[in-house]
């Protein structure tokens, strides 16, 4: 496929993922800071974005089964995901970071429940949408080195 | 009743206690004078009532008592005429008798008649004298006949004892009787004296005579007895009394029953219980003598009615008295009326109390409302004299503020602070004038002035204020919440002209208030200003996204957020939602090259159509009638939960009408509400343009480059210098000043564009921008982030440590960016080991939160260290103070969530400062 198009075909679905909140601007930042000197930086910060999130979501999936639930402990995570999320630009994942941080703070066990499971939904989301721009990325890397 | 009085006495006595309160200076009316004095009234004139009314009882009970003498008299009259005719009657039959004997006894000879054939003639004409118990004849004997009538009879004549008759003058033998009273023949009637003296008077005057009333033998029931002469021959025409003497042959008398004849009378005739009647015989007037009826019988004596009876006699006298029976009973009609009367008095009386009463409180309240107005008056007075003086005071300091605001150089976000400081302060003036106009309002004197003025720039003013205003409360509420907050936005048809005349304070003024009324009532979605031409017919045409601000939310792209308002957030008005919106930026594609003519159109007026829509809580259907009336929100709660005076839009109607437009709302509660308004403006001409392009605040005019910005969020251009747009966005985001001055110790100075975006923020962002990009020379890849920043960072060791690796890439990725040598480490234990001194870091940027060992205790010994380190140097190099606290790394936090606490928290552990590190 032509390198231009794959480029476009990138930025547009970077855009459509503008569109939908799913990103937001620091997104773009974090584009921009890949260059020659580091070329794989989006694709690095991804992966381990995603590391991230996994683990930090199964903890706080442990963490609500037990039955007395410690929130304090549940807000280190949360807020370790919300960093996170807010380092990689993922506006919508934040939102739901902090209704779940809401519902800790009201030591609300059913709305924390609910919240993770918007948090996962909204995981399971970017990742997808992740896993598909990564695909155009490392396209547009392959297609480049083979020009070179 | 009585407790009604009592009531309206008690309000009196209040009345009178407000009276006392009120003073004495001004005038009473005769009422007042007299109050005092009410229940004194109120008294005598149900005392008068009480009066008025026994009299008129009295009086109808009078009416009443003579129409019972009226009954009496002509009842009794009618007895004692009938008593006199039916005596009459009898009167006469026994003249017949009379006659009967004189002819039959006397003229004849011999004579005719004997007892016999008396007694057989008076038995069978007795129905005719049913009131005489018996008729009898006396013959009248000399004393020197007495022998020849003796014996001619063969009887001798008895006296009333029964005995011999004594020697006299004259006898009155009775011959003939009727055989009822037969016992009484030969009875010498001269022997009575009753009977003598009945016939003397008798034969004197040739009448029947009667005497006095005595109780009768035999039925001892009271009567008379009536006498009769009989004459022997044909008496002379006119004879006189010795004539009749002379000529006197006999006597018939007869008894008359007198009981049983009125008895009978009254038998006869109607309301015979309702009288009782006594007949007296009163020819001797000192004793009158009963002839009938009890004299001790009870009756009511006050009402006595006296008859005159004749019964022919000329010697005495009769009369009949009737009196009733019973008592004159109460009359139960008199008393009913007059008991109504006098309630009915009662109840003027008492209405005329009330209404005087009533009078006197309201001219009481009057007085009061006189003075509480003379005293709002005053404060009035007061009040326009404060109105008129303090905005001047404000006034006077604002413009030497905001004169000085921009006169030095300043880095760009200095820069759009101050700008915004200045517009603010402007509105504040504005504002400031607006309170004097509404004042202007209420008194009617408010003028319009034409000045040419720019429409985009004004709703770039007001929307920017209120951007501000929503940031704030946006950051005042949570930082987590700062993506709820609405969304402002402006779109102005390209149709409408830049440049208008038309009164710019009003303009500003009704949009102010309404996108202000939006801002308070409008938690999250949107509030979209829509500007169109009113005259249009095809609104969607050749129209373009002239201005979008989007201010208040993170979305940096207006249409993307649209989109996503769209879905979230339905507005009341469905005309004048996002859909359309939409539709006009499509056709604005298609028809971008269209040629806007709108010069042959400069004479007329422009009537602006401008609608403001919100996804607020709406209006309640109960008050949408009421929400232009001045002082009037919808409910108490929503003053308290939003404040605001309720006045606002009441002017902006007033305002609108007085630009020739009119101002109208649709809106459901909890969806929104969208007030349109229409509004005539002049065109401006070319000249007036001209003049006032300068003095106005212009966007930059290279505007269309910022469109590009906003809806593609990638690099733009401007005037030909390339600018990197993420450096821009990079901390656009609600930061303290402190978080500013990390952020730009951190590599992103002059750059720095705080959100929400508007355009002259964003064009003074630009222009510094362009002023460092014409120091360095036009033309200048900056693609590679501020040269000052990559000089000052080119080749430094950098150390970051964060748990969190995305985040630690991220940062790290964003230093090396600008030359620096970046090392990383995951806790904080790792980063003490790599700090031991000597250390060759230029800076350090700790994360606060990480497991086992966060920020703070990482950076406590560190210092511990560095200072000991001071010490001993200081120690060993006394003089040479220059060098003192050399061992010192800047160690910055790094926090997601920064607020006054943790910065507080970050100096006490000795850091150096704070980042908001995304």
């Amino acid at each position: 496929m032509d390198l231009a198009a794959l480029k476009t075909q990138l930025k547009n679905f970077v855009q459509s993922m503008f569109e939908e909140g799913v990103l937001d601007n620091q997104f773009s930042q974090i584009q921009a800071l890949q260059d020659s000197t580091n070329p794989n930086f989006v694709e690095e910060v991804i992966t381990l974005f995603c590391n991230d999130a996994e683990r930090i979501i199964n903890e706080i999936n442990r963490n609500l089964g037990y039955q007395n639930v410690d929130f304090s402990n549940l807000d280190s995570y949360v807020h370790q995901l919300k960093g996170s999320s807010s380092s990689i630009g993922a506006n919508r994942l934040k939102l739901a970071c902090a209704n779940l941080h809401q519902a800790s703070d009201e030591r609300n066990k059913e709305g924390c429940l609910q919240a993770l499971q918007l948090i996962t939904c909204e995981y399971c989301l970017l990742r997808r949408k992740f896993q598909a721009l990564l695909h155009l990325e490392r396209s547009i890397v392959e297609l480049e080195t083979n020009q070179k | 009743m009585v407790l009604k009085l009592q009531q309206s006495h008690h309000h009196q006595s209040v009345a009178v206690k407000g009276n006392e309160q009120m003073g004495t200076k001004r005038g009473y009316t005769f009422i007042q004078s007299n109050r005092d004095w009410l229940p004194k009234l109120i008294l005598l004139w149900v005392m008068v009532m009480g009066f008025i009314s026994t009299w008129i009882y009295k009086k109808m009970d009078a009416d009443n008592n003579v129409r019972r003498e009226e009954v009496l008299s002509s009842m009794c009259d009618q007895r004692a005429r009938m008593l006199q005719d039916q005596f009459s009657v009898s009167v006469n039959h026994v003249h017949a008798l009379a006659l009967l004997v004189a002819t039959f006894h006397y003229y004849k000879n011999p004579s005719a008649i004997d007892q016999e054939t008396f007694a057989e003639y008076t038995a069978r004409a007795a129905f005719e004298r049913p009131l005489l118990s018996g008729v009898a004849y006396a013959e009248r004997v000399v004393h020197s006949g007495r022998e020849k009538f003796e014996k001619q009879h063969g009887w001798t004549i008895k006296a009333m004892q029964r005995e011999p008759s004594r020697l006299r003058d004259e006898y009155a033998p009775l011959i003939f009787s009727q055989e009822t009273i037969s016992y009484i023949e030969s009875l010498d009637m001269m022997s009575g004296e009753e009977d003598r003296e009945n016939i003397v008077r008798a034969r004197a005057t040739g009448k029947a005579v009667l005497t006095s009333p005595f109780r009768l033998l035999g039925s001892h029931h009271l009567g008379v007895v009536l006498t009769f002469p009989v004459y022997k021959s044909k008496l002379p025409p006119k004879p006189t009394m010795e004539e009749r003497i002379v000529a006197t042959a006999g006597y018939l008398g007869g008894a008359i029953d007198v009981e049983s004849l009125v008895e009978n009378l009254l038998g006869q005739l109607a309301g015979n219980q309702a009288i009782l009647v006594n007949v007296y015989d009163i020819t001797n007037s000192s004793d009158p003598l009963v002839m009938y009826g009890h004299q001790n019988q009870d009756g009511d004596w006050a009402v006595v009615h006296e008859s005159k009876l004749d019964f022919g006699d000329p010697f005495r006298k009769h009369q009949m008295i009737c009196r009733y029976h019973q008592k004159a009973p109460t009359s139960w009609t008199a008393l009913t009326n007059v008991f109504l009367f006098f309630v009915i008095c009662l109840l003027v009386g008492y209405i005329l109390y009330g209404a005087v009463i009533h009078i006197v409180k309201v001219e009481d309240d009057f007085r009061e409302m006189q003075e509480l107005k003379v005293r709002a008056e005053a404060a009035d007075v007061a009040k326009s004299q404060f109105l008129a003086t303090v905005p001047h005071e404000i006034r006077t300091p604002m413009n030497g503020m905001l004169a000085l605001l921009l006169d030095t150089d300043l880095s760009s976000t200095q820069r759009g602070y101050a700008q915004t400081a200045q517009v603010c302060g402007k509105a504040l003036i504005t504002l400031i004038n607006e309170v004097i106009d509404r004042a202007k309002i209420e008194a009617g004197k408010l003028e319009l002035e034409t000045v040419p003025f720019n429409i985009r720039s004004i709703f770039d003013n007001v929307l920017s204020l209120f951007s501000e205003k929503s940031r704030n409360k946006g950051v005042e509420v949570s930082r987590d919440k700062t993506n709820r907050k609405p969304s402002l936005a402006v779109f102005v048809s390209d149709k409408v002209p830049e440049m208008v005349m038309g009164d710019l304070g009003r303009f500003r003024q009704i949009i102010t208030n309404l996108v202000g009324n939006s801002v308070k009532f409008t938690e999250r979605g949107h509030i979209f200003v829509k500007v169109h031409l009113a005259e249009s017919t095809q609104p969607v045409a050749d129209t373009k996204v002239e201005t979008c601000l989007n201010g208040g939310s993170d979305e940096g792209l207006l249409i993307s957020s649209a989109c996503q308002f769209k879905t979230g957030y339905e507005a009341a008005d469905e005309r004048n939602s996002w859909d359309s919106f939409r539709h006009l930026v499509v056709d604005e594609e298609l028809r971008y090259d269209a040629p806007v003519n709108t010069i042959d159109e400069a004479s007329r007026g422009i009537t602006l159509m401008v609608s403001v829509e919100d996804t607020g809580i709406g209006i309640p259907l109960i008050v949408q009638d009421r929400v232009f009336t001045p002082f009037m929100q919808a409910d108490s709660s929503t003053s308290r939960n939003y404040g605001g005076t309720g006045i606002g839009l009441s002017i902006t109607k007033c305002l609108v009408e007085l630009m020739g437009g009119h101002i109208s709302f649709i809106s459901r509660p909890q969806v929104g509400s969208t007030f349109s308004f229409t509004t005539v403006f002049k065109r401006c001409n070319k000249a007036s343009y001209n003049d006032t392009k300068k003095s106005i605040v212009e966007l930059p005019s290279g505007f269309k480059g910022l469109k590009a910005i906003v809806v593609d969020g990638k690099p733009g251009k401007q005037n030909g210098h390339v600018f990197k747009l993420p450096k821009v966005i990079l901390l656009a985001k609600n930061i303290t000043n402190v978080e500013l001055e990390k952020a730009k110790a951190a590599g992103f100075a002059d750059t720095v564009i705080m959100k929400p975006m508007r355009a002259s923020m964003a064009a003074a962002c630009l222009q510094q921008v362009l002023g460092i990009g014409k120091k360095r020379q036009a033309g200048k890849d900056m693609l590679n982030g501020s040269p000052v920043l990559h000089g000052l960072l080119c080749g430094k060791k950098i150390l970051v440590v964060d748990d969190n690796m995305a985040h630690q890439r991220v940062f790290a990725g964003a230093l090396k960016k600008f030359g620096a040598a970046v090392e990383c480490r995951e806790s904080g234990k790792a980063a003490l080991k790599l700090l031991q001194l000597p250390c060759c870091f230029y800076a350090c940027f700790m994360d606060i939160q990480m497991p086992e060992m966060d920020g703070f205790e990482a950076t406590h010994p560190i210092r511990m260290m560095e200072s000991k380190a001071n010490e001993q140097m200081n120690g060993g190099m006394d003089e040479d103070s220059g060098r003192k606290g050399e061992w010192h790394v800047p160690i910055l936090a790094m926090t997601a969530d920064v607020i006054h606490a943790t910065y507080d928290e970050c100096l006490k552990c000795r850091m150096d400062g704070c980042v908001e590190a995304l």
